[in-house]
């Protein structure tokens, strides 16, 4: 156990001190402007929630948190199972170890608008390599909303499905050969295999993953501006930029945050109740789970 | 656990699809405009460095770079440096409130980035600090230092107490305790902390598009202006393009053998 | 039920630092009868995992055949051997209740559910996990997992044989004396072939009809738990068996006697030898005699253990344990004096019968 010191907050201060900054202050801003309207002169008068009344009345702002969720769901239907069949399969040894670890992180760390600008250079319809080859299929993401919906899901799929997969490999990685051994004594399945070890021993990073691809995907605005420049499809940050009202942008700023928080509580917990003991499945068997 | 024969397929095709685009990019890169615009071809039939040698050659570009670099290192370096304290704190230590003030930390890193340039803008801009790297750095701290914060916890808690406790005998004070002894056994921890900070500061363009104007420039600003105006210069934004996976590609290169263990810990 | 042969067995790991292959297994020729309870006995690393590993077909050998009922098994992957295996550290399967984890490998073999629930209860009581059947098997501790491992290695009734490797090590002293003990009641009463991987020899000693002694890859004798006290086969056993150990020193032949210095032991028949053999006198502390006469020693050290005394001595320069029942007395001149029948010969390690054949 943990003692108890409260000089540990002397501590944490800084911590606290910089994320107030980047954090409190803006939020609190925001919030400010979300009550008031901002008259031409710069004279603020008092609205109450006449903004977020209006941001909940606006048909664009519903339709772009559809899309959002809609785009959110095929991500995460696409990419969790995705990242799982490409970390069953990764090398566990050898070369090959290190060549598809650095590889495949390559995509995470490309800066997000360079992303969308591949992707605007792959798949163009005059220049790309991808929308030339399409191109006889009547594929163009600048004129068809429908291909623009499955070039950015493409898109997203190549950026991040990587992360996905090493959080899943990681979490392959660390169970202890003997339990394949046990599993094989018992005559398992490949599929008793998957389903009774390999994937509650995932469970923990795949509630990660999927928290961030949630989150993340939830959040997109910068590739899909830098591919389709605020065209269709429009996410909800798209809209957000798209505001020109400070107040109405301010409270549709609350609503999204809210949204969000929700959603992620949601997510935290289910996922703390699964982990009902700490690490205790990652604990060395010696110890065992006594606590 | 036995794998199937064939199963280097799998990752095998997902490595061959990732590399397809960047392919592009960088072979792009090599062609001249006439060619990218009137003819499709898979390699550069007239192979250029003319591209690359127009970064090099314009301030401008090579600004940028250092931008991007600069806000990036700094924001490595002060995440790290705030959440190592921090994270020792709730590692070792059970104090009023820290269960709700970790889960609060974490909140800001789902905190979404659009709602935030506005008020960002504002408050750099008040402090007198708007277009500076130490702006970009600080905001970048938003989703950065909560991060840090977290991957640190993990790393420090696998070190037993006991560690600490013996150090104290020893006659160690806390400082020095931290820095001589504890510091290089988290070593591993505190590189995969800054990989990920860097990586997410270098990624990210709507903070960094947002508090910079003239002097910070950073290099997706310039990309963007670039590629949205007319009569785009392909072969010049995909040279540009190609060099900013370099510093990516030389930071997972370093931290590859730590990468694992740093998603291992769940905690990215 | 069945009887199990290793022929000609050989494994390697693949080369070491040095480049040279290195043995798990050197060779290894060892029948296992059916019925019959065994420990494979020997200090960590001389390759007891990897037989039972080769047995159960998790590991394939690089040389030599595996035969269950004399089928050729070598080839033959661990689902169709029928072969239970209850490995060193618990392995339970998080997500499922106690009672799920014991019906496990009997639903994989698609086996009637009444009989399921029948066998599963029997085992939970066996166990004595009653009060914790349907509980998560994650919250369990230590050796409760692994009572349940060690319960879904007993649950299938028809197998070929049940190996254990090491499967009491993480459980509490008392416990695990109750669970030898039920393993050894259960095999008795089953008649189930069973080996049992131990660096223990009292459990060894106590749960094995048949002792098969390992060192460095090499079975170096196999026996019931008198033969390898009586006759260690080789001078590893000697000092591996028994406590303390045998004493060896070194020696001469001379004709029907050994030669320590100028001192002879007699022995029942002149040994015939083969080349030049490092020799070897070996002998237990339990017959080695403190007399008034023999050979002159020193006592360095008396360890009182109650029953008995270990009496450490140094004789012609070498250390020699000797074992006093408590009414014999420590002479105020100590001489040593070898029992006969409890003195052996060992040529290059092994021990020479001296009805005139060499082992092996």
């Amino acid at each position: 156990m943990k003692p108890v010191n409260q000089k540990a907050w002397l501590l944490v201060a800084p911590v606290l001190l910089l994320v107030a900054i980047s954090a409190i202050i803006p939020l609190m801003t925001v919030v400010n402007y979300s009550v008031q309207y901002v008259g031409s002169t710069g004279r603020f008068s008092w609205v109450g929630d006449e903004w977020y009344r209006e941001v909940l009345h606006d048909e664009k702002f519903w339709n772009a948190l559809w899309r959002n969720l809609v785009f959110s769901g095929l991500i995460l239907a696409i990419q969790i199972p995705l990242g799982v069949l490409i970390a069953l399969n990764m090398p566990r040894k050898g070369w090959g170890v290190p060549a598809c670890l650095v590889l495949m992180a390559l995509p995470l760390l490309i800066p997000w608008y360079v992303v969308g600008m591949i992707w605007q250079m792959f798949g163009r319809v005059d220049i790309g390599l991808m929308g030339v080859m399409l191109r006889d299929f009547g594929y163009n993401y600048e004129g068809d909303p429908m291909d623009a919906w499955f070039t950015l899901i493409l898109m997203d799929v190549w950026h991040w499905t990587s992360l996905v997969a090493l959080l899943a490999y990681a979490g392959l990685v660390s169970i202890p050969d003997a339990y394949y051994q046990a599993a094989r004594i018992d005559g398992a399945s490949k599929w008793s295999v998957f389903r009774y070890i390999q994937l509650p021993r995932m469970a923990r990073v795949l509630t990660i993953a999927i928290l961030l691809r949630f989150m993340d995907s939830f959040m997109i605005f910068t590739e899909p501006f830098a591919v389709i420049a605020g065209g269709d499809p429009v996410f909800l940050s798209t809209e957000l930029k798209q505001t020109v009202e400070l107040g109405k942008k301010a409270a549709m700023s609350i609503i999204y945050f809210l949204i969000i928080l929700a959603l992620c509580w949601v997510f935290y917990a289910v996922m703390t109740r699964n982990d009902g003991e700490p690490g205790a499945a990652d604990q060395k068997q010696t110890k065992g789970g006594g606590a | 656990m036995k794998q199937g024969r064939f199963a280097w397929i799998v990752p095998a095709l997902y490595i061959l699809f990732l590399m397809t685009p960047i392919y592009w990019l960088v072979a792009m890169s090599f062609k001249t405009n006439l060619e990218i615009t009137t003819r499709f071809t898979l390699f550069p039939e007239a192979f250029t460095l003319d591209n690359y040698a127009k970064v090099f050659g314009d301030e401008r570009w090579r600004s940028v770079f250092a931008n991007s670099l600069m806000y990036v290192s700094l924001n490595t370096v002060i995440s790290i440096l705030v959440a190592l304290p921090a994270a020792y704190a709730f590692s070792r230590y059970r104090f009023f409130g820290d269960k709700h003030l970790f889960f609060w930390l974490l909140t800001n890193r789902m905190a979404p980035v659009a709602v935030f340039t506005l008020p960002f803008f504002q408050l750099y801009s008040a402090f007198g600090l708007f277009d500076t790297h130490i702006a970009v750095a600080l905001a970048h701290c938003l989703f950065n230092v909560p991060l840090a914060v977290w991957i640190l916890e993990g790393f420090m808690s696998g070190v037993p107490r006991e560690i600490d406790e013996t150090a104290y005998i020893d006659g160690y004070s806390f400082p020095a305790f931290f820095v001589k002894i504890f510091i290089p056994m988290i070593a591993s921890g505190i590189g995969v902390a800054a990989f990920f900070c860097f990586m997410f500061s270098w990624v990210e363009y709507l903070i960094a598009d947002a508090l910079s104007r003239n002097a910070v420039v950073p290099i997706t600003t310039r990309l963007q202006a670039l590629s949205q105006a007319s009569g785009t210069d392909w072969g010049v934004l995909a040279a540009a393009g190609t060099l900013t996976l370099i510093p990516g590609a030389i930071v997972i290169w370093f931290v590859r053998n730590y990468i694992a263990k740093g998603f291992a810990l769940g905690r990215v | 039920m069945a009887r199990i042969d290793l022929a000609n067995i050989r494994h390697v790991y693949g080369p070491g630092a040095d480049g040279e292959p290195q043995y798990a297994l050197r060779h290894v020729n060892q029948a296992f009868e059916t019925g019959g309870s065994y420990a494979l006995l020997g200090p960590s690393g001389c390759g007891k995992t990897t037989l039972l590993n080769i047995i159960s077909g998790l590991v394939r050998p690089t040389e030599g055949r595996v035969r269950i009922n004399g089928d050729d098994v070598t080839d033959r992957p661990t689902e169709k051997r029928n072969i239970a295996q209850v490995f060193q550290f618990p392995v339970i399967y998080d997500t499922m209740t106690v009672r799920q984890n014991l019906e496990f490998p009997l639903r994989n073999r698609g086996v009637a559910v009444s009989e399921i629930k029948r066998r599963v209860d029997q085992v939970i009581e066996m166990i004595g996990l009653g009060a914790l059947a349907g509980r998560r098997a994650r919250g369990l501790s230590a050796d409760e997992k692994q009572k349940v491992s060690l319960g879904r290695g007993l649950v299938r009734e028809d197998v070929n044989a049940i190996l254990f490797d090491e499967p009491l090590t993480v459980i509490d002293p008392e416990v695990k004396w109750t669970l030898r003990t039920q393993l050894r009641e259960l095999q008795r009463r089953s008649g189930m072939t069973m080996i049992y991987v131990t660096h223990d020899q009292t459990e060894a000693l106590t749960f094995a009809s048949g002792v098969v002694v390992m060192h460095e890859g090499q079975v170096l004798q196999v026996g019931s738990p008198k033969d390898l006290f009586e006759k260690p086969a080789h001078t590893f056993v000697g000092y591996f068996i028994g406590s303390p150990g045998m004493n060896v020193l070194p020696t001469r032949v001379d004709g029907a006697s050994l030669r320590l210095g100028e001192y002879m032991a007699p022995l029942s028949s002149a040994p015939r030898l083969r080349g030049s053999p490092k020799l070897e006198l070996g002998i237990r502390p339990e017959f080695v005699r403190l007399a008034a006469e023999g050979i002159p020693a020193t006592i360095e050290r008396i360890d009182d253990i109650g029953r008995h005394r270990i009496v450490r001595t140094r004789m012609l320069g070498h250390a020699v344990t000797a074992i006093l029942q408590e009414h014999e007395q420590i002479p105020a001149d100590p001489h040593i004096f070898f029992e006969p029948e409890g003195v052996h010969l060992y040529a290059d390690s092994w021990r020479v019968d001296l009805s005139g054949k060499q082992t092996p």
